[in-house]
């Protein structure tokens, strides 16, 4: 008995001296006070030092796209450290480019505040938000691909521009155990402030889509922060406009068509849709009703892999068969593509060759 | 049993009894981190610092508090508790106040927390009886033997990236092939001491 006394003590005093060591150690070698933040030689911070940037930013209501949650292994979090911030780490190497590491580009999920630092970020992210915001409509577009629509809580609004992408959280559930952040495009006018629409491509063991087509119910609230994002319509141009999308490519396109018809916007519009079969093809009578009032829109879904049960009537074979048909001339065009990796590299060639020029083929790429 | 000089136990460490070619432990970060020279150094420095402090505070804590208490059967945990703690003190300290070691070796030292050769280094003080100046020569020379190790193999590696090898022998196959090797060439050390 006087043994496992003993023993049970000794134990607990050994770690307890040890974890009082580690507690002081944090409070004192791990306390870097406060610390001076500026950021775009504008506005002035004081933030607790000693954890990343990333932290330290969203601490203060600073959303920088991040998409692995602070481990160094997505790449996104790219940020402009001017001054502080120490040398850049070897996890850091492999995701910057020479150009990035002479512009002083850092991932800020890597670098720590503990000096007096300086920090540059494009203007927009200030705009971005954190939203607590309710599943409305969760609805099937195919066997693969939802649609989600949400809505902002009452008073709160997001500001975007067509085509740009928000962050939704995969918290935890059952089979995940860790909380992830995932981009999608805004399918939804940029004029519908309050809510959010988004479609969802189902990946087998994706962990926010296996949440979202899973786990994700009506009523349910989810955690969504924006947007972001380069790619977006341009408002200022009076081209004439080609979209190309395949799969849930579809979204931002949506966004873009959605104001187009909310301003008035009198530009010819072509959009060319990739799919596989026709039960790929989705809001096909909403796409209708596109054409009727717009001002010169028209729909052409081109499907790769359809047989003589599909009685299909329309085009075939890859995106870039319509185009080489429908695009005679490329004066006054301008592209917006939104698709996988490999589609956005031969659409960008098929275009260019058809002599659209390279700064007017405007991608988001998705993997 | 003749007590072995510290400074013969140190040089046994590196050459006859080499913790990874005489007992193959430490291998995992011996593997991983084996690409190229500079790294290598840099963990091999990195362990050769923590297994010596460790040796020390685990030496004094099994003679002055374990032993006493009569709860020697108790060393596995309180050595593994008290390694972890002392890399994470060393990392907090390292990053605040030394930030140039920081980014060379700072790194590494979350990978030491769970490298083998340290707990492995603890327990054989205890299991051969070395004294307190033993167990320092132990400790260094097996940290720099290690080092030897690692930086030989990382060695080899670099020159490997030029070779073709087998499909199937890419990556840890070759590395334990090539480890294998150069245990067999250290045997040719094991006439100089022994000490276990």
């Amino acid at each position: 008995m006087n043994e496992i006394i003993i023993t049970t003590i000794s134990i607990t005093g050994i770690s307890a001296i040890f974890a009082f060591l580690l507690t002081l150690a944090d409070r004192t070698i791990g306390n870097y006070g406060e610390i001076e933040l500026n950021i775009n030689d504008d506005k002035d911070y004081i933030v607790q030092g000693g954890s990343s940037l990333l932290s330290t930013l969203i601490d203060e209501k600073i959303f920088i796209p991040s998409a692995c949650g602070g481990k160094g292994t997505c790449g996104y979090c790219k940020v402009k450290v001017l001054e502080g911030g120490g040398p850049v780490l070897p996890t850091e190497i492999p995701f910057l480019t020479e150009e990035e590491l002479n512009n002083h580009v850092r991932l800020s999920c890597q670098c720590k505040v503990k000096d007096k630092i300086k920090i540059e970020i494009p203007e927009e992210l200030f705009n971005v938000k954190e939203y607590f915001a309710e599943v409305e409509v969760l609805e099937d577009m195919t066997s693969v691909i939802k649609r989600v629509r949400v809505r902002l809580p009452e008073g709160e609004e997001i500001k975007f521009k067509p085509g740009q992408f928000i962050q939704l959280k995969a918290p935890l559930y059952e089979g995940n155990d860790e909380e992830v952040y995932r981009a999608y495009s805004i399918a939804s006018a940029a004029g519908d402030k309050n809510n959010i629409e988004l479609f969802i491509g189902y990946v087998p063991g994706g962990k926010c889509t296996t949440y979202v087509h899973k786990h994700l119910k009506v009523g349910d609230t989810v955690q969504i922060n924006g947007p972001y994002g380069d790619f977006y319509f341009d408002d200022e141009s009076n081209r004439e406009v080609i979209l190309v999308a395949a799969g849930t490519g579809i979204a931002p396109i949506l966004s873009i068509l959605k104001h187009m018809r909310e301003k008035n916007i009198n530009r010819k519009a072509r959009f060319y849709f990739g799919a596989k079969t026709p039960d790929d093809l989705f809001l096909l009578d909403y796409f209708k009703e596109l054409e009727e009032e717009l001002y010169d829109f028209k729909f052409i879904p081109t499907l790769s892999r359809v047989t003589e049960e599909h009685n299909w009537t329309g085009e075939t074979g890859r995106v870039n068969n319509a185009i080489d048909k429908y695009l005679t001339d490329s004066e006054n065009k301008e592209a917006y593509l939104c698709g996988n990796e490999k589609m956005i590299a031969t659409m960008v060639e098929a275009l260019m060759d058809k002599g659209i020029p390279e700064e007017l083929i405007y991608f988001d790429k998705f993997d | 049993m003749i007590e072995l000089n510290p400074f013969v136990i140190f040089f046994a460490a590196i050459f006859t009894n080499n913790m990874i070619f005489s007992n193959f432990l430490g291998m995992c970060s011996y593997i991983a981190v084996s690409r190229e020279i500079p790294t290598s150094l840099g963990l091999g420095q990195a362990v050769t610092f923590v297994l010596t402090c460790t040796t020390i505070i685990n030496y004094l804590i099994y003679h002055y508090i374990l032993l006493p208490l009569g709860l020697d059967y108790l060393r596995f945990i309180v050595f593994i508790v008290s390694i972890a703690a002392f890399v994470q003190l060393l990392e907090m300290f390292v990053e605040r106040y030394l930030p140039n070691l920081y980014y060379a070796l700072g790194i590494f030292l979350p990978l030491i927390t769970v490298n083998c050769a340290i707990l492995g280094v603890s327990l054989f003080m205890i299991i051969r009886d070395y004294n307190f100046l033993q167990s320092i020569g132990f400790s260094i020379g097996s940290g720099i033997g290690w080092t030897l190790a690692i930086v030989a193999l990382a060695g080899i590696r670099q020159k490997l990236k030029k070779a073709s090898i087998p499909k199937g022998l890419e990556g840890p196959g070759i590395t334990l092939i090539i480890t294998g090797l150069m245990a067999l060439a250290f045997i040719g050390f094991s006439g100089i001491v022994q000490i276990q």
